[in-house]
């Protein structure tokens, strides 16, 4: 189906299975904790041989020539593979064609340029360091390495009125400059492949998020066609936006195990995870924030720059949410690329949010403070009834609601608001809030269901499951809708032989997915109320049989029935504005004599309609929070000055909160339906946890400390820096 | 990986010619060896297990101190009954190290052996005096936020990067070492070197020499405390940290041994700080006289600047802690 319409009356409010929302535990759980889920690198395939990729020590310039003989020469080594179609680059999530190419045009410091082959992991990496090489590299005081410093280019501009203006005539003004940190996507598993290729079909199981997309990007990269592709990615460890396009590994196995005719693995280290796959842009932000007596914003100001590689349009979309999020007649949002030689820029974690939202909300919180309006009065006086600039009407908003429920939750205290008023011990503690706003994706998808004549179904797929829940909750979508407990559903996902879903990435799966899912089984009704012959708006399925008549497995009567479900956002992606929002209340404690920050609780609440398992939901969510820790206090990618080089590309040094880090996170799922959303009225959630989160600590930290940081993440120096 | 040979003792003696061999290197917990063998900044011909052999005790001596044999793992350490009565301070400094995983592997000799975490020593790709001697420091023009702002040299800012070793040095602790030459004993203060013009000698461990135990002095009274600064409350290497063992006679200050973290090569000892503290009331401006004198020859490198500032704050913080004094 191709939905143009909201649907307002949705099968799901009325189906009797009630297993959809259920807190169940993911299917696919105890074999992962179990170590029997086998991950892409951990396939049993014989005689696979062992590759290692080889980088460039060099920011910028080329490689002009490779002793293989060298190499050859060391023990166990088979092959150096230099193919002209081993990518230099990650293909950006959904490109569906192949990355820049040209290994040997060196554009990044670690890029990848061959891949060492031998018998055995060890040799291969050990011959991958020793492999020699010439190589011209561009004179370092001419390459490009500061963002700040870097030629730039305006890649986006929305203008109405005049915010200078605004500015100046204003009673309130915040003119604040904010910047974020460059973040990586950090999954535990490291990107790898197994590539097998039998002469004229090509199998790769890979560590990927959108198969839909990947086997057009392989495909495209290696000259072949699609239909001699199969990529399979069953359990992903993380993918966090890295995985979103195929990168180094998955072509480098390919060409490897083409020229050598037996299976080769590919895995990365750590380190050329970090070098060499996408990272999220470092910004620079100014808002300028402009109200009258009672908070109103009279102009909206979002300006931002961000970095990335040349001949790469993506640009970190940190203006996404400020498009709507607040209202204000003048507006002048505005997003600079600036082109800077550090590995490609990409999707990371809530692209545009995660870092636009903290920014944006620790202005708002400034504001509060200049115009003495309390911080969740002050936003819900801004919220717009519909788009400021467009006048789009929303599909749906619960920002107020957020806002009211976690305030209560959390205790709020609306009173004046003051720094510096709560010491224990060598802690000044405070509290600080933030809204969430993540616009809301969706994607065409297909899925297949099947009834088989035991009574038990099955859902088949190349959606990935990225350990967010996709196998558990696409079986409770069609349990839901057939009648059938959750065990009685079979789900098989992460393969291009299953029809082709919309893959994992900016929190669209559930919703994309789960709607193909749900006009697959709305088929498979339309024939059991036939076959059973009762009118299809009657029909009501329960434990395996049509209410008040016939069970499934007499209705199949032995043979399978099947049915594809095809979905497709139409024109309903014009006439509305979709998205999840939400709100953060955070207490932190931060240490008078070091500056050290620790939160001590928070609180979210969440409007992303409906729930489709209100465990997974939550874990979501509270991912999400942890993410809003790291953004907050802790996560930043350091390059060096001089040659470019990522210097801190381990999980040692790039700092991810750890337990010891997360408190006890409060989830708060607001009651909503958003029948523009999708057919299931269910939007994104999983960025959507941590598209603000990072301001709501922040400004905790200003009101516990009185240290107003203007750059995140909030190191103890940076405190320290800041405290009065 | 580079290849190597892989040899198990089977006698102290035998531990020490098999690592005789300037190629070689002991491993134990392999906790910090083996990672940076497969970066091939560690590069062993040969690998000498040591773990054949039975270092692994914890007893008391015969002056009232503790034997902490070299490959008693710094979970045993930590738990051990006399260690949390009589030394906390170093209980606290080895669970303010690394993770629980980390700790049940690493042992006292590979703790204190442990190699710097600067970013470019640990990279191939960039010029490192400690590990490549004569090719250059990338520390000290790049990023140098964990790195040492004293005792360092031109050549080198690397910090050595233990907790437990600092708390060592509070506590007066010795290292006992066999080799060729016999057995000696260090102080845990004298163990680890400064940079100077050869980064590349962490410490005066000689070829073929072992570490067999750490020995702790009789038990003193006071307070011990281990103040760990850092951006994530575990798994993070110090930015500064500070071990005191203070004891009060009265309101004045009867002993204060410390010793500091993430500030040096080694963990930083200065003598003079007891002399001044002792017999002293504790005071801000006395914490401020201390601090100027643990601070008089720091230099900072532009991203580590703040550790000047911090390690002030951090030595205040503490001294008030372990005193009761008011700041």
């Amino acid at each position: 189906m191709e939905q143009d319409k909201p649907n307002r009356e949705c099968l799901l409010d009325k189906t009797p299975q009630g297993t959809l929302g259920k807190p169940l535990s993911r299917s696919e759980g105890l074999a992962k904790v179990t170590g029997t889920a086998p991950y892409a690198a951990e396939y049993p395939i014989a005689d696979c041989l062992e590759g290692v990729i080889v980088t460039a020590p060099f920011a910028k310039g080329t490689i002009d020539s490779i002793d293989k003989e060298g190499c050859l020469a060391m023990e166990g080594v088979i092959a150096v593979i230099d193919d002209e179609r081993l990518t230099s680059r990650p293909a950006q999530g959904t490109a569906g064609e192949a990355p820049v190419q040209k290994p040997r045009q060196i554009d990044y410091f670690g890029q990848p340029f061959a891949l060492v082959v031998a018998e055995t992991f060890e040799q291969a990496r050990h011959a991958a360091k020793h492999l020699e090489f010439t190589f011209t590299a561009d004179d370092l005081s001419q390459v490009p390495f500061d963002p700040e410093a870097a030629e730039s280019e305006r890649q986006e501009e929305t203008r109405q009125g005049d915010v200078a203006h605004a500015m100046s005539d204003a009673k309130h003004a915040v003119d604040a400059r904010i910047t974020t940190a460059g973040h990586a996507s950090a999954a535990m598993e490291p990107h790898a492949a197994i590539a097998q290729w039998d002469g004229s079909n090509l199998t790769v199981h890979a560590s990927l998020q959108m198969l839909n997309y990947n086997i057009s990007e392989l495909a495209d990269a290696l000259g072949m066609d699609e239909d001699n592709i199969r990529l399979v990615s069953r359990y992903v460890g993380g993918g966090f936006g890295s995985k979103l396009g195929i990168s180094q590994e998955c072509l480098a196995a390919s060409l490897a195990s083409m020229a050598l005719e037996k299976p080769v693995r590919v895995v990365l280290s750590r380190q050329q995870v970090f070098q060499t796959i996408m990272r999220r842009s470092e910004t620079t932000q100014r808002f300028r924030l402009a109200a009258g007596d009672d908070g109103a914003l009279s102009g909206f100001g979002h300006e931002g720059l961000v970095s990335n590689l040349p001949e790469e349009s993506f640009a970190e979309p940190i203006l996404q949410s400020s498009q709507f999020l607040y209202g204000g007649q003048n507006r002048l949002l505005g997003l600079d690329v600036a082109r800077v030689h550090r590995m490609t820029a990409g999707s990371v974690r809530a692209p545009g949010e995660a870092v636009g939202m903290p920014a944006l909300e620790v202005a708002m919180d400034m504001l509060a403070e200049e115009s003495g309006v309390d911080p969740v009065e002050l936003r819900l006086r801004n919220i717009p009834d519909a788009h400021p600039v467009e006048g789009t009407p929303f599909s749906s908003h619960k920002l107020a609601e957020c806002l009211q429920q976690a305030a209560d939750a959390f205790g709020w205290d609306a009173g004046p608001r003051k720094p510096r008023q709560r010491r224990e011990g060598e802690w000044w503690v405070g509290t600080g809030m933030a809204s969430a706003a993540r616009v809301h994706n969706i994607s065409k998808a297909k899925a297949r269901v099947t009834l088989k004549p035991d009574g038990t179904a099955l859902v088949e797929t190349d959606m990935t499951d990225i350990g967010t829940g996709t196998y558990t909750i696409l079986g409770q979508l069609a349990g839901e809708m057939l009648g059938l407990p959750r065990d009685k559903v079979l789900v098989e996902l992460g393969d291009t032989r299953f029809p082709r879903g919309s893959g994992s990435g900016g929190s669209w799966g559930a919703s994309s997915v789960g709607s193909a899912v749900y006009v697959a089984c709305q088929g498979l009704r339309r024939e059991l109320a036939s076959r059973a012959g009762v009118n299809e708006d009657d029909v009501s399925l329960k434990d395996g049989r049509i209410a008040n008549g016939p069970s499934l497995i007499d209705l199949l009567d032995g043979k399978d029935l099947s049915e594809e479900g095809f979905y497709e956002p139409g024109d309903i992606d014009d006439d509305f504005v979709a998205a999840g929002f939400g709100a953060y209340f955070a207490q932190v404690r931060v240490n008078r004599f070091t500056g050290e920050t620790r939160v001590d609780r928070m609180t979210g609440a969440f409007g992303f309609g409906r729930v489709l398992n209100e465990k997974t939901a939550r874990s979501q969510c509270q991912g999400g929070m942890v993410w809003s820790i790291g953004v907050a206090l802790t996560e930043a990618l350091h390059f060096d000055p001089q040659d470019g080089h990522l210097v801190n590309c381990d999980l040692a040094e790039y700092h991810v909160p750890v337990n010891r880090d997360v408190p006890e996170l409060d989830v708060i799922m607001v009651e909503e339906r958003d029948p523009a959303a999708s057919p299931i009225q269910a939007k994104g959630i999983g960025e959507l946890g941590m598209c603000g989160g990072a301001a709501a600590i922040a400004n905790a930290i200003y009101n516990a400390s009185g240290a107003r940081v203007m750059d995140f993440p909030m190191t103890p120096d940076r405190v320290l820096a800041a405290m009065p | 990986m580079k290849p190597f040979r892989y040899y198990r003792p089977d006698s102290l003696d035998h531990a020490g010619q098999l690592t005789s061999d300037a190629e070689a290197r002991a491993i134990a917990g392999g906790t910090n060896l083996i990672d940076l063998m497969k970066l091939q900044v560690e590069t062993p011909q040969e690998l000498v297990d040591i773990n054949t052999l039975s270092l692994g005790e914890i007893a008391d001596t015969d002056d009232g101190g503790l034997s902490i044999g070299a490959l008693a793992t710094n979970t045993a350490t930590a738990a051990h009954p006399r260690v949390r009565s009589d030394y906390p301070v170093l209980a606290r400094a080895i669970l303010a190290g690394a993770t629980q995983q980390l700790r049940n592997k690493a042992t006292t000799g590979g703790n204190l052996c442990q190699r710097t975490r600067c970013y470019y020593f640990t990279n191939i790709d960039q010029p490192c005096n400690k590990r490549e001697p004569g090719s250059g420091c990338g520390a000290i023009d790049g990023i140098a936020r964990l790195h040492a702002v004293l005792g360092t040299s031109p050549h080198c800012i690397a910090t050595y990067p233990g907790d437990m070793a600092v708390a060592m040095a509070a506590l007066d602790a010795t290292v006992q070492i066999t080799g060729p030459a016999g057995e000696r004993s260090v102080p845990v203060r004298d163990f680890h070197r400064l940079p100077g013009d050869t980064p590349e000698k962490d410490n005066v461990l000689e070829t073929g020499e072992v570490i067999t135990a750490v020995t702790l002095p009789a038990p003193v009274g006071g307070k011990q405390l281990y103040r760990k600064v850092r951006e994530r409350s575990s798994y993070a290497f110090a930015l500064v940290s500070v071990a005191s063992v203070v004891e009060m006679d009265g309101t004045r200050i009867a002993r204060a041994d410390l010793a500091f973290g993430g500030l040096a090569h080694k963990p930083w000892h200065d003598p003079r700080l007891s002399e001044l503290l002792l017999g002293e009331e504790p005071t801000a401006a006395l914490f401020d006289k201390a601090a100027d004198l643990l601070l008089e020859d720091a230099q900072g490198y532009g991203e580590n600047d703040f550790k000047i500032p911090l390690a002030r704050r951090a030595l205040a913080a503490t001294l008030a802690e372990a005193t009761g004094a008011e700041l």
